[in-house]
């Protein structure tokens, strides 16, 4: 199981071996994620508005975390600070080890590359490249030639089951499948997080269902920690932890 | 490449937003070949001189003659090889419209000085038997599809009256750059005909032409001249060829200058044209660029996404206008006939035109990419379409 | 209206953009108008209604024409021609010629209208007025500058010498014509200049009709005389044609330039207004849900073209109108003499470049618009 790595040159990350492994989670080791004293704000027309406040948590490796919370509770900025994209105001976030609090904007880039993983609730996917494009887009970021990296891609695109829909383009594919285009994408670089933004958001009910099968597998199977934002109780219900925010503040957990 | 093939499918996403750029990039590179080519058209004549060849005019203006009898002094200066002679004569052909040069010249003494008129034997001989014959170069012939032989009547200006010329000959220009578009007749008929019908007047002449052995004495042999007529009633001005057709080119140097200023600002308005359409694409995509930072591209990359586009669409309508100009300047060239004798693009000006598309390309994304690889990763994604 | 602006300042740098290169375009056609306005006018002052002018039959310029003395001396016997307070024929035969100076701007040099006139050469045109020293005094080798002359001539300011046909001619004043001609000639005694250029002949000769309805009869009388091989002209209509071949020169040079500018602004239009509306796409079908017709999407979209276009055009003509600030001269190909003149900006003109400018603004956003009238409701609704 590849950990975070330390800020330069992403290396390449090592694929699994095989489909089926499970990974030990739980007490006794380091937590992957470990937030201390976590605050953020805006100032919007001179006014200081306060989002995060003073966030406190641990996530551990194999984790499937769920964040929850009303509209306007903080829990997209948290996730966004977590997975890199955005600056804390104050307090720290270790990942691995690492905490990414104090990367700079360009060493933040290079960590994201290499150790996060990202699914968004409108696919993002680039419209003018192709599914198996797509997904080797992350690739481009590491040392791996181009036989490499086509290899990588077949794998993960078989993974979430698209093989034969590999040179569609995103206009050509249903939501569903653009969302497990973008799965296969966020697994390519083998990143121990995956961070996903109302990934259910877009797609009916039985696709949702698919979908969070998928997330669910990639866990339980893969060992990968899954941080995710949803406002859907029944998805939140796959996870393995429930996390509330109300009003910038954890006010709730509650395991699975 | 990756990138490559990325680059040319973002570019032509939008079809005919790429393509109506590129026509405008097409039509500015090419107006822009065009106007330089006008421009050194215009030079064209000092680019056809001769280092060995002087001008003695008149220090007073070029509308004042010289006497005839400098002909004689003139051989006699130390490093002058040969002397001839030249009246503009400033005829019109049927209409104004129909301008082109004439002069009134000594053909035994101003053929020798001028080899880079190829005659042949025969013509050459027709024409200088015959006092009322001229000689014309290929492309005034052609213009107005005369043949040797062709009567050619002339309204004379300075010199009154119609007047009716033989063509006797039709001379090929040694190379590109010889004027091919002058008629040549004979001083003697004119000024004989000018002692006649006006007592005093005769006997005078425009410019000497005046041949030299080594360019590199031109200078001198210049000083000499003008000494040797100095505090005479006629003082005398003499330059080298390419100096005097230059004083031509500067007296028009108010137009030159404006067409050289719009040559630029057409280049400026595609860059206008050309901005607005990177600053469109590069809005559309800011969904699409957030989540590339997100994945962990660098921001160079994303500028290098925008410069790079903004480079291929340049290229390609810098090429294409740069092809377009060679048909426009050949159709230009014959429309515009004997007004510029000489009308070529220049390497240099083709040259310039790629450079000109590729400088577009940069600044016009310049921008755009600089605020894209500046984006704020959360705001971007949240411009989802 | 006011939605149709807020969408253009919404998107202020497209907008910029796009009416910015309209601009141009228009600062150019409109600069070249006013180029050629400018020349027209300058020669148009530069003639009297009643004076007339006669030349050599067939001279097209003043330099190209000769008129020997007894010529002149049968001209000045004509009926017809007006005489001045002190009962002296209305009648100036001069001699004019070129000569070569360095121009102020760049050193090199250019020819230079120099006219031998007299005191009544002077009566002939009104318009001529001495703003600095005094006027040439006859018989010497005194001369008078004109305006333009003096400032884009280096050397030529009162109290200098200049040094031509062998002498040296002292500059005791300036004169001023009203932006006319003139402004760009030297003037000194007639018989002087003759003598020192050696000319036994005139140039032209102009004089005054005392009545303008005479001038049919004057110029049948010189063409009847088998001794006077000249022509006559009223003077405006001399000078009209002057400026003919520059002018039109100017014009065809400068309207196929922008021409060809304003299909760089038009595609730059077209792309904006499709781009326009791509975004708006919900807009209209939340418009045309409401009840909007199609004619109205259509007629929306265009005057938003429309006043893109006029933006670039007020600011362009904006631009064009800062350059009558400017004073240009060149060598006019009739005259093969210097001329100044400045940009002369007409309602004419003004109104033919937001024409222009209008015009564009039609073409670029036309098929968009129209475009933009053809969706379907439904496509428009999905697709926002």
């Amino acid at each position: 199981m590849t950990a975070g790595r330390a800020p330069g040159r992403p290396k390449p990350a090592r694929i699994p071996s095989g489909d089926r492994q499970t990974y030990p989670s739980g007490e006794g080791q380091t937590p992957l994620i470990r937030i201390s004293h976590l605050s953020k704000g805006y100032v919007r027309g001179g006014q200081a508005i306060p989002v995060l406040l003073d966030i406190e948590l641990d996530v551990m490796q194999g984790e499937f975390v769920a964040l929850m919370g009303p509209s306007g509770s903080g829990k997209s900025t948290l996730l966004n600070l977590i997975a890199g994209i955005d600056k804390p105001s104050s307090g720290s976030i270790e990942i691995a080890g690492v905490d990414i609090a104090r990367l700079g904007e360009g060493a933040l880039a290079d960590w994201r590359a290499a150790n996060v993983g990202f699914i968004f609730q409108f696919y993002n996917l680039l419209p003018v490249l192709s599914a198996f494009d797509n997904v080797e887009l992350p690739l481009l970021l590491t040392g791996l030639s181009a036989r490499e990296r086509h290899q990588r891609v077949a794998q993960v695109l078989n993974l979430v089951g698209l093989n034969d829909r590999a040179d569609h383009y995103p206009n050509e594919l249903s939501g569903g499948q653009q969302q497990r285009v973008a799965i296969a994408r966020a697994l390519v670089t083998d990143p121990a997080l995956i961070v996903a933004d109302e990934p259910t958001g877009d797609l009916d009910r039985t696709t949702g269902e698919e979908v969070l099968g998928l997330l669910d597998a990639l866990v339980q199977q893969l060992g990968k920690t899954i941080v995710m934002v949803t406002h859907d109780p029944k998805a939140a219900a796959r996870a393995g932890r429930i996390v509330h925010l109300e009003k910038g503040v954890l006010v709730d957990e509650a395991r699975a | 490449m990756f990138l490559l093939k990325l680059l040319l499918k973002n570019a032509f996403r939008h079809k005919l937003r790429t393509g109506l750029t590129v026509l405008g990039l097409v039509v500015a590179i090419c107006a822009f070949g065009l106007l330089r080519t006008i421009v050194d058209a215009w030079y064209a004549g000092v680019e056809g001189s001769s280092s060995t060849r002087l001008v003695v005019r008149s220090n007073i203006s070029l509308t004042f003659p010289l006497p005839l009898n400098y002909a004689q002094r003139l051989r006699a200066v130390e490093g002058v090889r040969q002397v001839s002679w030249s009246n503009w004569f400033g005829g019109v052909y049927i209409t104004e419209r129909n301008f082109f040069p004439q002069f009134a010249v000594d053909p035994a003494t101003y053929l020798p000085l001028y080899p880079e008129y190829r005659i042949p034997d025969a013509e050459r001989n027709a024409f200088l038997r015959d006092r009322q014959g001229v000689l014309v170069g290929r492309k005034l012939a052609d213009k107005f599809g005369w043949k040797v032989g062709d009567p050619i009547p002339l309204r004379g200006t300075i010199y009154p009256g119609t007047w009716t010329f033989t063509l006797r000959g039709i001379w090929d220009g040694a190379d590109a750059k010889t004027d091919e578009s002058q008629l040549l007749m004979h001083w003697a008929f004119i000024n004989e005909s000018i002692r006649q019908r006006f007592r005093g007047r005769g006997d005078q002449v425009g410019v000497y032409i005046v041949g030299i052995d080594e360019p590199n004495n031109a200078a001198a042999v210049g000083q000499r001249i003008d000494k040797q007529f100095a505090n005479s009633l006629a003082e005398t001005m003499t330059e080298t060829e390419a100096a005097f057709q230059l004083s031509f080119v500067s007296m028009s140097e108010a137009i030159l200058v404006a067409v050289q200023a719009v040559s630029l600002i057409i280049v400026v308005i595609i860059m206008a044209v050309m901005a607005n359409t990177m600053t469109m694409t590069a809005r559309e995509r800011l969904a699409e660029y957030a989540t590339l930072k997100a994945l962990g591209f660098p921001p160079g990359f994303v500028v290098r996404l925008l410069l790079g586009e903004s480079l291929l669409i340049a290229a390609i309508g810098g090429v294409a206008g740069l092809l377009l100009t060679w048909p426009l300047a050949a159709a230009f060239r014959s429309a515009a006939g004997t007004l510029f004798p000489i009308f070529q693009v220049s390497t240099l000006t083709m040259a310039l035109q790629l450079v000109a598309a590729l400088v577009v390309g940069l600044v016009a994304a310049a921008w755009p990419a600089w605020r894209m690889g500046r984006i704020d990763i959360v705001n971007g994604l949240r411009h989802v379409g | 209206m006011a939605y149709i602006a807020r969408n253009l300042w919404v998107r202020r740098v497209t907008t910029l953009l796009t009416a910015g290169g309209m601009a141009l375009v228009v600062y150019v056609f409109a600069t070249v108008l006013m180029m050629s306005e400018g020349i027209r006018s300058t020669l148009v002052a530069t003639g009297q209604p009643d004076n007339v002018m006669v030349l050599r039959q067939g001279a097209g310029a003043e330099i190209n024409s000769a008129i020997e003395r007894g010529q002149a001396a049968v001209l000045s016997t004509l009926p017809g021609i007006a005489t001045d307070a002190l009962g002296r024929p209305l009648l100036s035969a001069e001699p004019v010629v070129l000569i070569n100076l360095p121009k102020r701007s760049n050193g090199k040099p250019s020819n230079v209208t120099v006219r031998g006139t007299s005191d009544i050469g002077l009566q002939l045109r009104p318009g001529v007025r001495i703003v600095e020293g005094r006027m040439f005094r006859p018989g010497t080798s005194e001369i008078v500058v004109g305006r333009s002359t003096a400032d884009g001539f280096a050397g030529v300011d009162v109290g200098a010498s200049l040094r031509f046909a062998g002498r040296d001619w002292l500059i005791v004043g300036r004169y001023d014509s009203g932006r006319s001609g003139f402004d760009s000639e030297i003037w000194g005694d007639a018989e002087q200049m003759a003598q020192a250029f050696r000319r036994a002949v005139f140039s032209i000769v102009v004089f005054r009709l005392a009545d303008s309805s005479l001038f049919d009869s004057v110029k049948d009388r010189i063409d009847a005389d088998p001794r006077l091989k000249l022509e006559a002209k009223p003077e405006i209509r001399f000078y009209a044609e002057q400026s003919e071949a520059l002018a039109t020169f100017i014009n065809i040079l400068g309207l196929s330039l922008a021409v060809i500018f304003s299909i760089g602004a038009v595609v730059g239009a077209m792309i904006t207004m499709f781009a326009a509306v791509a975004q708006r796409t919900g807009e209209i079908g939340t418009l045309r849900a409401l009840g909007f017709r199609r004619g109205a999407v259509l007629a929306a979209f265009l005057v938003e073209s429309l006043l893109l276009s006029a933006i670039g055009g007020v600011l362009g003509l904006a631009a064009a109108s800062a350059m009558q600030a400017v004073d240009v001269s060149t060598t006019n190909f009739q005259t093969f003499a210097e001329l100044a003149f400045r940009f002369v900006l007409t309602p004419t003109i003004a109104g033919q470049a937001l024409a222009f400018a209008l015009a564009m603004g039609v073409v670029g956003g036309f098929i968009p618009a129209w475009r933009a009238a053809r969706l379907q409701i439904v496509d428009c609704l999905r697709a926002a």
